[in-house]
């Protein structure tokens, strides 16, 4: 019997292409030559006024342009150029012609300032309601309008797009969206309803509002003048994260499938754990207990031990909740070994991409297995002595890594770990 | 030597609870009541010219007990924690935390409840300041209540569940409107029948009485003006009444369920989904079509459920599909409940495991006469969901033999 199963009998599932975009650029190729350069990619937002706001910076993606700006639409655009790398890279399919479902993670969308005051200048009344606003909306004037902000937009355009086969799954679980598209990938290729899966999870919502609700939940950093050393994970002074956006996609595929169509395997999603918190709407529980069973949940899920894991790619937001947090988890599951296992925040150069992390930092942790080079946290000055993990300060280093753990923690109990590996276990 | 997973046998699925409150009540015998009266609760007053459903107000305190968590939840979340709480409570498992620590849940949400005072006051004030630079950054900073950030989020619904219920195996959330709720039930069955996951919570809910959701919809027309009719009965004047609901279902595999003693309303026998591009008339038939022989096996003289929305012109093409299968019974569940926008299809699956479980197919409500009198006890009901604007799917809902 050739190895095409993993020792419980399930489908191994591979990744035969990746694609990312982040504020550091598009691409792998570019991402991961600034990434283990420790180059940051927050800057000043220019997309709109800041003025009066809290925080005025952000992992924003201005090279790829969309206009008018919309959510959905630069989210769309993002999604759009992260897939079409990954396809292209798997070879799988045709153009246009994807063999498999599409799981998408995109963030809620919703009618934005700009549509709601373009509508209410057309009622023509100084004092216009939500009522005059519905009178003017019908009768096909703003049909685009319908077209773009169903929740279902972003995903029915990339499923048309790429030509993925079903229908479609938009999906949000927060901040770990990202890892729970990918969970649903391989879900699906170990059920065996399908040799293949386009995993892709996007995030373009730095616009006014939204930076202002993460602001008003004291959630960001307000580091404005210096928007490059803002994001400090794990570190004494971290004051919040970083709003950012990107695209990560993956096309997953089974071994068996990826080796008979004699594609490159570009590395293993070997497991995936969740575990929901009851604790608080933004909170952990403070025992830790739902993110340790998440993390215990995707190394079972793996059949691995914890000694087995050479590196961990962290949530590590920069909030001062998150990351004492996730050092208590991981603290609490891998023992003695903690202090010795590098633990690196990507976040701290990208900024945290919300509903695309999960797949951003995927990506990323699959470069460092092909690299055998782990990105480091940048902007680590002021280390946290209640944090003592080896961040991987400030400068990339060569490690042999064999095996990697990718974190994802959201709002709304959100808990979602991914276990990655060079070669199948 | 371990053995493929794919050769395993698919585990047999049971619906072991029910939670449901509507327009026309709350629980499983006012609804059933409701339904068989033909009684119809809705509102073409208030947003005239649009019709809604309203929600029937409930004592939310014997489902979220404490009002501190309701005050931190729009209406569509409480609407949903409640029925979800009737759910648990249905299939006998409310409180018990070892079930619920392994209870898997996906979630169809919308979200985006709007704080309309909110807005409206910052509207009128902006046009009047010219739009002057900075304006809406200080009013947004200033009105914006913190807290509704979290009561908008989608994802949110699935995590005030968590809070109030305890329910932490797993909490997925997805979105994308009628195409939503079948794949929650699509995967949540999938899940349980490969043996990834023995017991879930699926489910969803809606509040019709938002002026930001008829806006949506209002875009393309979407919306049913001035009157209400029965969804087969709009031909000439289509569009759909937004209804309130909550719907949620505890599915396990029936070696879970009969290991605790629970007894089931109904078995899922699938659920099966597909999306087509609509470019040209017809499609949305082919795609139904296509996808009933995908269901298994279907006996002639049963019943449909319709999740058909009474807007077009989708619902002429499920009329379509359904004058293909003649000698069923249908119903159209959009008469009484309104449409629901992501739970719509799971409210299709309730409805057809209570009629399973009632012995009964609920009374017909169409002056076209589509809708006929069935006779016999019900032992196999398809449930449709042809999406307003995307997505198709078909559910086989059977008793248990």
């Amino acid at each position: 019997m050739t190895a095409t199963h993993d020792k419980f009998g399930r489908p191994i599932v591979v990744v035969t292409g990746m694609g990312v975009v982040t504020s550091l650029g598009a691409g792998k190729d570019d991402n991961w030559k600034k990434l283990t350069a420790g180059e940051s990619g927050i800057r000043t937002i220019s997309r709109f006024s800041t003025e009066g706001l809290k925080t005025s910076i952000a992992g924003t993606v201005d090279f790829l342009k969309v206009e008018p700006f919309s959510s959905p639409d630069l989210s769309q655009k993002l999604a759009e150029t992260a897939a079409e790398e990954a396809v292209a890279q798997s070879g799988i399919g045709a153009k246009g012609d994807f063999p498999g479902p599409l799981f998408l993670a995109v963030a809620p969308v919703e009618i934005e300032w700009p549509q709601r005051l373009e509508l209410g200048r057309d009622t023509g009344n100084p004092d216009y309601t939500y009522d005059d606003l519905l009178r003017v909306s019908g009768g096909g004037k703003y049909t685009r309008f319908h077209r773009r902000f169903l929740f279902g937009s972003v995903s029915d355009h990339l499923a048309d797009t790429f030509g993925t086969k079903g229908s479609p799954i938009s999906l949000s679980t927060a901040c770990a969206s990202g890892a729970s598209a990918i969970q649903l990938g391989v879900e699906a290729i170990r059920r065996g309803e399908t040799d293949a899966a386009l995993c892709v999870a996007t995030d373009g919502s730095v616009n006014l509002e939204n930076l202002i609700r993460f602001s008003l939940l004291s959630a960001l950093s307000m580091r404005n003048d210096a928007p490059q050393s803002a994001s400090k994970p794990f570190s004494k002074n971290r004051d919040g994260f970083v709003m950012a956006e990107g695209a990560g996609a993956l096309v997953l595929e089974s071994y068996e499938g990826a080796t008979a169509r004699g594609a490159k395997i570009l590395g293993v999603l070997a497991g995936c754990g969740e575990l929901a918190d009851s604790f608080h709407r933004t909170r952990s529980s403070p025992d830790g207990k739902p993110i340790i069973g998440c993390v215990r949940n995707a190394l079972s899920d793996a059949g691995i031990a914890p000694e087995q894991i050479d590196y961990i790619n962290a949530h590590g937001t920069g909030t001062p909740e998150n990351d004492k947090m996730e050092y208590l988890g991981i603290s609490s599951v891998f023992g003695e070994q903690t202090g010795h296992l590098p633990v690196s925040s990507n976040k701290s150069m990208v900024g945290h991409t919300l509903s695309a992390a999960g797949a951003v930092e995927a990506v990323f942790s699959l470069l460092t297995l092909e690299h055998q080079r782990i990105p480091p946290t940048i902007n680590y000055d002021v280390p946290d002595p209640a944090i003592p993990f080896d961040v991987v300060p400030n400068k990339a280093r060569d490690a042999r890594v064999t095996a990697v753990m990718s974190n994802s923690f959201g709002f709304g109990g959100q808990n979602a770990s991914l276990i990655l590996t060079r070669e199948p276990l | 030597m371990s053995e493929m997973k794919s050769s395993k046998p698919a585990a047999e699925v049971w619906i072991t609870g029910i939670g449901l409150a509507t327009s026309l009540g709350e629980g499983l015998d006012a609804n059933w009541d409701a339904l068989n009266a033909r009684r119809i609760n809705v509102d073409e007053k208030n947003f005239a010219p649009y019709v809604v459903h309203p929600w029937a107000a409930v004592n939310f305190d014997t489902q979220i007990p404490k009002k501190g968590d309701q005050r931190q939840m729009e209406a569509w979340q409480r609407i949903g924690t409640y029925a979800a709480g009737l759910a648990l409570d249905s299939a006998g498992i409310k409180g018990n935390k070892e079930i619920l620590a392994r209870t898997d849940m996906i979630v169809a949400a919308g979200g985006g409840e709007r704080d309309l005072a909110v807005d409206t006051s910052i509207m009128q004030a902006e046009l009047k300041s010219n739009s002057a630079p900075g304006f809406l950054n200080e009013r947004l900073m200033s009105d914006l209540r913190p807290t509704l950030f979290l009561a908008q989020l989608s994802n949110l619904l699935a995590g005030n569940i968590a809070i109030v219920h305890g329910v932490t195996g797993s909490s997925r959330t997805f979105m994308g409107e009628e195409g939503a709720g079948v794949d929650a039930a699509k995967i949540a069955l999938a899940r349980i029948a490969a043996g990834q996951s023995d017991i879930a919570l699926i489910g969803g809910s809606s509040n019709a009485e938002r002026k930001e959701m008829l806006m949506l919809y209002e875009f393309d027309d979407f919306n049913l003006r001035d009157k209400f009719a029965p969804v087969w009965a709009r031909t000439n004047k289509p569009g759909f009444a937004l209804g309130s609901v909550g719907t949620f279902l505890v599915m396990e595999s029936k070696a879970h369920a009969q290991a605790r003693g629970a007894k089931p309303y109904a078995r899922l026998t699938n659920v099966v989904s597909d999306q087509v591009r609509r470019r040209a008339p017809g499609e949305v038939t082919a795609s139904l079509q296509a996808l009933w022989p995908k269901l298994g096996k279907v006996d002639d003289g049963g019943a449909i459920i319709s999740g058909a929305t009474g807007a077009e012109p989708v619902t002429s093409e499920e009329l379509a599909f359904l004058r293909q299968h003649p000698g069923f019974a249908i119903r159209a569940s959009g008469t009484a409940f309104g449409h629901n926008i992501e739970p719509q299809f799971i409210l299709g699956l309730t409805l057809a495991a209570l009629s399973i479980s009632r012995g009964a197919l609920f009374a017909a409500h169409d002056p076209t006469g589509l809708e006929v009198e069935m006779s016999k006890p019900p032992t196999q009901i398809v449930v449709t969901g042809a999406g307003h604007w995307r997505g198709e799917g078909l559910g086989l809902v059977e008793a248990v033999k």
